[in-house]
């Protein structure tokens, strides 16, 4: 039963981390670049819904509340990229990893600013206690957070698979200039992305913050969730889920067996496995570049 | 204007291109040298502290700047420098041994850590060296009987020749101390990047493919780099050990190693010069943000993640407006006034790539 329960909250957490890592990937893929604030997007996603839906502040119903969050978070990601990234268009992968570095910190700032640096808790429906199955603890909150990202990992792959836009994405992350000549509106599609990943950040902000306190320097949970997207290999959507999993079931188990002090190293020392035997992750879809 | 008249291939790779140059060089070490006279001891430890990050500067330009491998873990390689310094000493080693071999020790490690790095490239070594910073924390700790763990270690007193240097007691010699190794290294720097290796690197750096092309051996090259950037970075680790006197596994954090990155990023990536006027800016920003708070008269109010937030303000504005840096501004102003009236605009212009991906699907 132990090692159930174990597994229950590790796949819940990996959820979170999973829909963080969504947040990464949908970038990489449409544009090549990696958005090192995807964590601290999460942690504004969670403020922006807490600032909404608490009676401390504004009082809105929650069903109301979460909608508006994802929405102000997808304008959010949308304007970030036609104010700041679009500038940066035609400059190197590593200007655009200080520089989203370099802006998790200011949103870390102003969400403190704002929120202070007080844990808080998000008055959340989902937050309506445990039940048991069988010996198993089971919250509310966390079979929310399990359903919510295996529909919307199913949702986002059949986007990219199917739909115009999707396609369009990928065919600007491939070849900027062959898209252009294509049509695509290479610029257009990428804020669209950036929107997008807001949007899935607000999602994973939602569901964090109904699973337990958040504070300001909750965007560092991103560095976890950074191991789930290289574990399952940049640019794929479900390896995204399978590494968000990993590194999710990996670290209570860790915590469990593991003498303390071992226990945190574990995802990193994971990652880092990963990166010296499968350097493109388990996942991989890289092939030898050949000129 | 001056004007290089080149008759030789030496004069290509000549230290100083002339005696110009020389001079102004000679006269900025005359004015370090005499500083301790000009200055009280408060500022004279903050010019301290800005040296010893110029140094830690230096050792990530070499691998980011020249080498173009970006390190987000160089925290890492200061705390190790940094602690087997101090255990050395107090192994009863003299400085003058304890000091070198920290360095070497730390260059062959990151060597040691470039081999399964070198495969990875772009961001997958940016989070590799991510983690090696989040895991160094958590091993210092492991390793408490030989680091302390989280109550962490005191800097001995520093003895060269039978004299005591400390930061506090003499901070005048602390300085020349750091001034002299600073000096070094920068010379270092300079003849690396005019030796055969300098130029591989800037091969990498430009394109790999053209550099192997070229006969250079990039993992080899690569491995180079990682050594000896590692060794500058560990020697600059040993000094913030002395500077700050107390230290344990939360000095060197990862917000460490990303304020390096960032630095080097605002001073001007590729230059010597970027890492000295990056550490200016990281040293002194906390003391400029403390003024002007009294300034606007809200002295007394602590705003946590501030000097973060605004240095992140200052990295955008940088990365937007002026990607080259300071160093880049300095030259573009220079060369103005040298060509006056003949510059114009689009001297600088630089030339945009179009992205295509190594992903198959």
């Amino acid at each position: 039963m132990e090692v159930v329960q174990l597994l229950v909250s590790g796949l819940a957490n990996g959820c979170v981390y999973g829909l963080i890592a969504l947040g990464f990937v949908l970038i990489y893929k449409a544009t090549e670049q990696v958005n090192f604030a995807q964590g601290d997007f999460m942690m504004l996603g969670a403020f922006v819904c807490l600032g909404l839906t608490n009676a401390h502040y504004m009082g809105l119903p929650f069903w109301i509340a979460a909608p508006l969050t994802i929405a102000i978070m997808a304008v959010l990601g949308y304007l970030l990229d036609f104010f700041v990234l679009r500038h940066l268009f035609g400059q190197s992968q590593t200007a655009v990893v200080i520089l989203t570095i370099a802006l998790g910190f200011v949103i870390r700032f102003i969400a403190g600013v704002i929120w202070s640096h007080e844990p808080q808790t998000l008055e959340s429906p989902l937050a309506v206690g445990d039940f048991k199955v069988g010996g198993v603890v089971l919250g509310m909150a966390d079979i929310a957070v399990i359903v919510v990202t295996v529909l919307l990992t199913y949702f986002l792959y059949q986007f990219f698979q199917r739909t115009k836009l999707g396609l369009a994405m990928q065919a600007a992350s491939q070849n900027q200039m062959a898209a252009y000549f294509m049509g695509i509106p290479v610029k257009r599609v990428q804020g669209m992305i950036w929107g997008l990943s807001g949007a899935v950040a607000a999602v994973a902000g939602i569901l964090f913050a109904s699973k337990g306190a958040i504070d300001p320097n909750a965007g560092l949970l991103g560095i976890k969730a950074f191991a789930a997207a290289v574990i399952g290999g940049f640019g794929s959507l479900p390896g995204a889920l399978m590494g968000g999993l990993i590194v999710g079931v990996i670290e209570p188990f860790a915590s469990r067996y593991f003498p303390a002090g071992y226990s945190q190293i574990a995802p990193y020392a994971l990652l880092l496995f990963v990166l010296v035997f499968r350097p493109n992750g388990l996942f991989s879809q890289v092939r030898i570049k050949k000129v | 204007m001056r004007i290089h008249f080149k008759t030789s291939y030496e004069h290509d790779i000549r230290l100083f291109p002339d005696w110009w140059s020389f001079l102004v060089y000679g006269v900025l070490v005359a004015i370090a040298v005499v500083l301790p006279w000009l200055m009280d001891d408060f500022f004279l430890g903050e010019v301290t502290n800005v040296l010893i990050w110029a140094i830690a500067g230096l050792g990530l330009m070499m691998l980011t700047g020249q080498t173009g491998q970006a390190s987000l873990g160089h925290a890492a390689f200061l705390a190790l420098g940094c602690y087997s310094c101090i255990i050395f000493m107090e192994q009863g080693w003299p400085f003058l041994i304890a000091f070198p071999a920290a360095g070497i020790l730390t260059g062959v490690v990151g060597t040691i850590i470039a081999i399964p790095a070198i495969r990875l490239h772009g961001i997958y070594l940016a989070i590799a060296t991510i983690a090696l910073s989040i895991l160094a924390d958590d091993i210092i700790v492991l390793m408490e009987p030989i680091t302390n763990g989280v109550s962490g270690k005191f800097a001995p007193v520093i003895t060269i020749f039978g004299i005591e240097i400390e930061r506090w007691t003499t901070p005048d010699r602390f300085y020349w101390l750091v001034l002299a190794i600073t000096i070094l290294c920068t010379l270092a720097y300079r003849n690396i990047l005019r030796s055969p290796l300098g130029r591989a690197f800037a091969a990498v750096r430009d394109s790999e493919v053209s550099a192997s092309a070229m006969g250079v051996h990039i993992a080899r090259t690569k491995a180079a780099a990682f050594g000896i950037s590692c060794a500058i970075t560990g020697l600059a680790g040993a000094l913030m050990g002395f500077y700050a006197g107390a230290f344990n596994n939360e000095t060197f954090s990862i917000v460490i190693s990303i304020t390096l990155l960032m630095m080097i990023v605002i001073g001007g990536l590729g230059s010597i010069h970027g890492a000295f006027f990056g550490a200016v800016v990281v040293a002194f920003l906390p003391q400029f943000l403390s003024m002007s708070k009294d300034f606007v008269g809200g002295g007394s109010v602590a705003i946590p993640g501030l000097e973060t937030g605004v240095f992140g303000m200052i990295l955008i504005l940088f990365i937007l407006f002026e990607p080259m840096g300071i160093y880049g501004r300095w030259m573009k102003i220079r060369i103005w006034f040298e060509l006056f009236p003949f510059a114009r605009k689009d001297m600088f212009k630089r030339q945009k790539s179009y992205l295509k991906t190594e992903r198959l699907r």
